[in-house]
Order: structure tokens, then sequence, then C-alpha cells
């Protein structure tokens, strides 16, 4: 892996979050991170640990309360809620464990909902997706729906939705959460390959095994980082 | 690339619109079926009704508008009569193209057969009629034949449509006869209903010569139609009453029979402002059961709304596919309602033997009534869903 000199895709300086209740939860409590394009990193913790806060605020799904969020080089904090939704719309790829496909609907216009926001026609839309069922390895798959596909089928649905967009970077909730340990491998490997290809991924989980296949992974506990280290060596 | 929006094209709202009904589609079905009973009475009313004031119009266009009757003013007497040579004054006015006149006989009845109480009288009014009545009133035969001036000269008489239903006279064959003034009179024909002239229907017409020779009739009219050209009504309406009876013409009443019949036409429209408020009830209920039907959703939807905010999603795209979806819903209910109420309106006329009328307001007015109620309904919970944050929106599975 070679670390990037170059503006990094996401730069956290000092953030804070805390939801309100008695005591008051602090969810993020004074984090940094900076990550570059085309990593693959890892961010891993127990429940509870401030994850899945710190997911929200990399995905501009929520705010900080305190601190810098520099997401493509723009203050998350400075830009309005249509704003956000344009930087969701354009830079930003979601993985959810979930997939979040709709049922009733074929591969290929889960894919080319992906880009429903940008204003790209149905057909761009179509053109596009098609394309990176092929990337994911489902260009046979194009027509079936979703209720028609395995559960490692339809996470490659819901990634190739996240990367239909070519997005700055990828955010992957638990990506393999929800599938057997076959299924959840060959997502990793996609993830990989995707990696390779030179996309920004970055994953959460709290699956240490999953982490540790990862070249960089930042350890949260209690709302801090404990540990960012690089294994040189990682798959 | 950092100048890009986030932008929804209208073509693709609608079809994520109507991608979410189709996902339901019993429900969408059922709470659209709201809306459409509510704009189909909507419909059917002023359908109806405006079939009914249609039926009436081609009644005054096929009857004319032009009769004019003239009777005594029936403010002191109930059985006054006119001068006996009113008919002939009133031929003599310009712009008058046809005269005619009954005379009722005073004190005569008609009865089934001499064995009748004679107290039973059915309220029929025993007449002498000129023989060109029925062109002037523009009354038709159902059965048998009309007086001519060979019967009229004999006991012979036609019987208004009630009549003859009163009587219980169906046959025109020359065999029947009825007891009429102590007389033996066969029954030569009957009248279909004479809308002009409703009060026809309940008389027994005779021949002007016979009421005279075996009735005693002393010729005297009590009724003058005539008709006028179409222009000249106002006019001659005014000279009637002078030119009829000089002598007295405060105690002559003339009248247009075609008002009555567009007043009975206008007097339905209170019904059908009545029976359109129920519609419009109807079609409140319709649009809470369409505003439920998407509170419903937009909580089911939690998930999908905050994938859609993840994908880029504004709150304004978000309100707008609930808004689109509620307004399809709800159209979907209208064009539904407006066929139904439109073949609600077609059956109930072709029963009646009525023209079939839909006034293309109505079409609009549905179509526009259908929009508003769809909007309001998916104001709030559009609002709503627009409003979630889309963190809770995620985390609620």
């Amino acid at each position: 892996m070679t670390v990037s000199t170059a503006e990094p895709v996401i730069r956290l300086r000092d953030v804070h979050r805390r939801y309100p209740g008695r005591p008051p939860v602090r969810a993020l409590d004074g984090v940094s991170l900076s990550i570059a394009p085309g990593e693959l990193v890892a961010i891993v913790g127990p429940s509870g640990s401030g994850k899945s806060t710190l997911l929200n605020i990399l995905g501009t799904l929520d705010r900080a309360d305190a601190g810098e969020v520099r997401i493509d080089g723009r203050d998350v904090g400075t830009l309005s809620d249509k704003q956000l939704s344009a930087l969701r719309a354009h830079r930003i790829g979601f993985v959810f464990q979930q997939f979040f496909l709709s049922p009733g609907v074929s591969a290929l216009d889960n894919v080319a909902d992906g880009l429903l926001y940008t204003g790209a026609s149905l057909r761009e839309r179509r053109r596009r997706a098609a394309r990176t069922l092929t990337r994911v390895g489902l260009a046979d798959r194009l027509r079936h729906r979703g209720n028609e596909l395995s559960g490692g089928q339809r996470q490659r649905v819901a990634v190739a939705r996240a990367l239909v967009g070519r997005p700055s970077f990828l955010l992957a909730d638990e990506p393999t959460g929800a599938l057997d340990s076959a299924s959840g491998a060959a997502v990793l490997k996609l993830l990989h390959e995707l990696h390779d290809g030179g996309t920004t991924v970055i994953v959460i989980t709290h699956d240490h095994g999953v982490a540790a296949e990862l070249p960089r992974q930042v350890h949260i506990l209690d709302g801090r980082i404990e540990s960012d280290e690089c294994v040189a060596g990682a798959a | 690339m950092s100048a890009a929006r986030s932008r929804l094209r209208p073509r693709d709202t609608v079809r994520v619109a109507f991608s979410g009904l189709r996902a339901r589609p019993l429900r969408a079905v059922l709470s659209a079926l709201g809306i459409a009973v509510g704009i189909a009475a909507m419909v059917a009313v002023v359908g109806i009704s405006a079939s009914s004031r249609e039926q009436v119009n081609q009644q005054l266009d096929a009857l004319g508008t032009n009769l004019l009757t003239v009777a005594p003013s029936q403010s002191f007497v109930s059985e006054a009569q006119l001068p006996q040579e009113s008919v002939d004054m009133v031929a003599r006015l310009d712009d008058v193209d046809s005269v005619s006149a009954v005379g009722t006989v005073p004190g005569a009845a008609v009865y089934r057969s001499d064995e009748i109480d004679p107290n039973q009288t059915n309220a029929i009014a025993v007449s002498a009629a000129r023989t060109d009545l029925l062109d002037t009133v523009s009354a038709t035969v159902a059965s048998g034949r009309w007086l001519d001036d060979v019967l009229g000269a004999f006991p012979v008489v036609v019987l208004g449509a009630d009549t003859a239903e009163l009587l219980g006279v169906s046959r025109t064959d020359g065999d029947v006869q009825v007891w009429l003034g102590g007389e033996w009179f066969t029954v030569a024909g009957i009248l279909d209903p004479v809308p002009l002239a409703p009060e026809l229907d309940t008389s027994a017409l005779i021949g002007w010569p016979a009421a005279t020779s075996v009735l005693g009739f002393d010729g005297a009219p009590t009724t003058v139609y005539q008709r006028v050209a179409g222009d000249a009504i106002d006019q001659v309406r005014a000279l009637l009453p002078a030119t009829v009876d000089p002598a007295a013409p405060e105690e002559v009443a003339v009248s247009r029979p075609s008002d009555a019949l567009a007043a009975q036409a206008a007097a339905d429209e209170t019904l059908t402002t009545l029976l359109l408020a129920l519609g419009g009830v109807a079609l409140l209920v319709g649009g809470i059961g369409v505003a439920n039907t998407m509170v419903i959703a937009v909580l089911e939807r939690r998930s999908e709304v905050g994938l859609r905010r993840a994908l880029g999603a504004t709150r304004a795209h978000i309100r707008r596919q609930f808004l689109g979806e509620s307004v399809l819903l709800a159209a979907l209910g209208g064009g539904g309602g407006a066929l139904l109420g439109g073949a609600a309106t077609a059956a109930f006329a072709s029963s009646r033997d009525w023209p079939f009328a839909l006034p293309v307001w109505v079409l609009a007015g549905a179509a526009g009534a259908t929009v508003v109620v769809g909007a309001l309904a998916g104001a709030y919970p559009a609002a709503r869903a627009a409003r979630m944050p889309p963190t809770a929106a995620l985390s609620a599975v």
C-alpha cells in the first residue's frame, strides 16, 4: 500500500458528539482521523463504542457538536442540509448491513437508484448500473429481482449501488454482518478488489476477524480512538 | 464537481411515487376506493341532474315554449267561464298561430258504469274539446283516435291518460262505453300524457257539438290555448286578458306552461346541492382514509427514507415523493370514481329514457378535487417523512 500525500478524503479534528440524556452520552469524545484517497480502512470497536456515530458523521448523516469534519476537502459544518444531500449523492457511497434493496425491483434498477438523486436520466442510470454490476461480477443477474438473489449477491448489488456514482469513498457498515462466512469472505474480497482498483473504502465493523484482513485498522472505544495501525502484511 | 447538486427529475418523482404505491397494491386500491366513492357520488348526482335537465330541455324543444294558456282567474268562482266568443277574438290577434279551447261541462261527471256511486267522480272533469286541440297543445293519441267533426257530434269520448287509468279503460275498439253525464258515451281514444297541459290528463274530452246537444253545454270555454310566434310572446301575453274579456280583463289569467316545466327542473337543483354536499362528505372521509394510509406508510418506510437520504435525497425530495404518492393515490380513486359515476349516470339515464348528459366541468372539478384532497391528505405525512433525521430513519430497523 502506498501512503498518499494528497489531500485526505476525510479529515476529522477533535470531533465531539454528545446525545442528551442523564447522564449525557458522549458518543464521540475528541476523535481525530485522516483517511487518504485509495485507502482501505477498518473502523473497529464493540457495540456502544461510538462507531455508528462515527459512521453517521463520516457519511454526513449527522453533524458533530464540536470539532472540524472535512469530507472531500469541504467543511461539513458550513454546509446546508441541501448541500450535504448533494455531497452524499455525488461523493459518498453507502453499504448497509441490511442491504436495503427494494425486493420487487431488478438488480439493475436497484443499482440505478444509486444515481437517482444525481439528476441523470433513467437510460443513463441503467447504462452505468449495468456496467457497475458487471464490475462486481453480477453481469448475469441484471434482471433478477432483489428477492431472487442470495444474501451475498444482494450485498454485491448494494456495493454496486454505492459504487455506481463513482464516489470519493465507500462507507460500509458491517457489510458482512448479515452474511454467512463464505458470502462474507466473497464480499470482503470484492472490497479488496475495489481497493486495488483505487477506490477508497471504509469498513465499520465490530468483528476483529474482518478488521484483521484490512491494511489499516482504527480501533475505537468509548468514543475515543484507541489505536490506529497500518498492518503492512494484511491481505 | 463541487457545484454538483442533489437533483431528482420530475419524471423520476412520479416514478418513485408510483413505485411506492405498487409495492402495496391492495392497500392502495382500498384507500383509493374511499375517494372513488366520494367522487362517484358527486359525479353521478351532477350527471343525473344534468341528464334530467337535458331531458326537460329536449322536451321543451319538442313541445315548444310558445304555448300560452288563458283561463278564468280562480280567485272568486271555481267554475268561472270565459266569454263564448273568446276563441274567435284571440284568433284575430296578430302573431297568434293557432288557437284551441276546452270548455268544462258544468255538473257532468264520468263513471265506468251507471252502477257507480255518483259521488265517486274521481275528480275527472268532463270537457268539450275543439277538434284542433291536439295540434295546439302538442298532444298525441296513445290508442284509438281523436275527435273529428263527424265523431264530435256523437256521444263519443276521448280519455286523458290518467282518466283512462282511473276508469280502468284500456280498449278503444268501440266496444267500451262509459257513463258520462247520464248518457252512455263510447270510448274512441286514449291520449298520451300531455306535458304542456297536464289538466287534460284528468279530463274526459267530448266533441263540442255533442256537449251542446247531449249535455246542454252553453259553449263557453274554460281554457283557451294559443300558439304564438316565438318573438311576440310577451306582447301577446299582455294583450290577451283584454282581448278575451274586454269587460273584465282582471278576471283572466294567462300562463305559460313551459315555465312550469322549467321551474320544476330548477326545483331539483336544491336536492342536487344537498346530494352534492353528501358526496363531499364521502370525499372528505376518503381523504382521511388516504391521510391515514400515508401516515402508516411513512412510519413503515423509515428505513427507505433513511436509505434515500443516504443516496442523496434532500428533504424536499422526500416530501415530494410522499406528496406525489398521496396525490397519485387520490387521483387513482378520482379516476375510478369518475368512471363509476359516469356509468351510474348512464345506467340511470337509460333506465328512464333520458338523454345522457355529463358536463365537462364536473370531470374537471372531480380531477381538481382529487388533487386537492390528495395534496391535503399527504401534506402532513410528507412533511413528517421529510423532517425525519436520516440517522433515526436508518437505525429504526
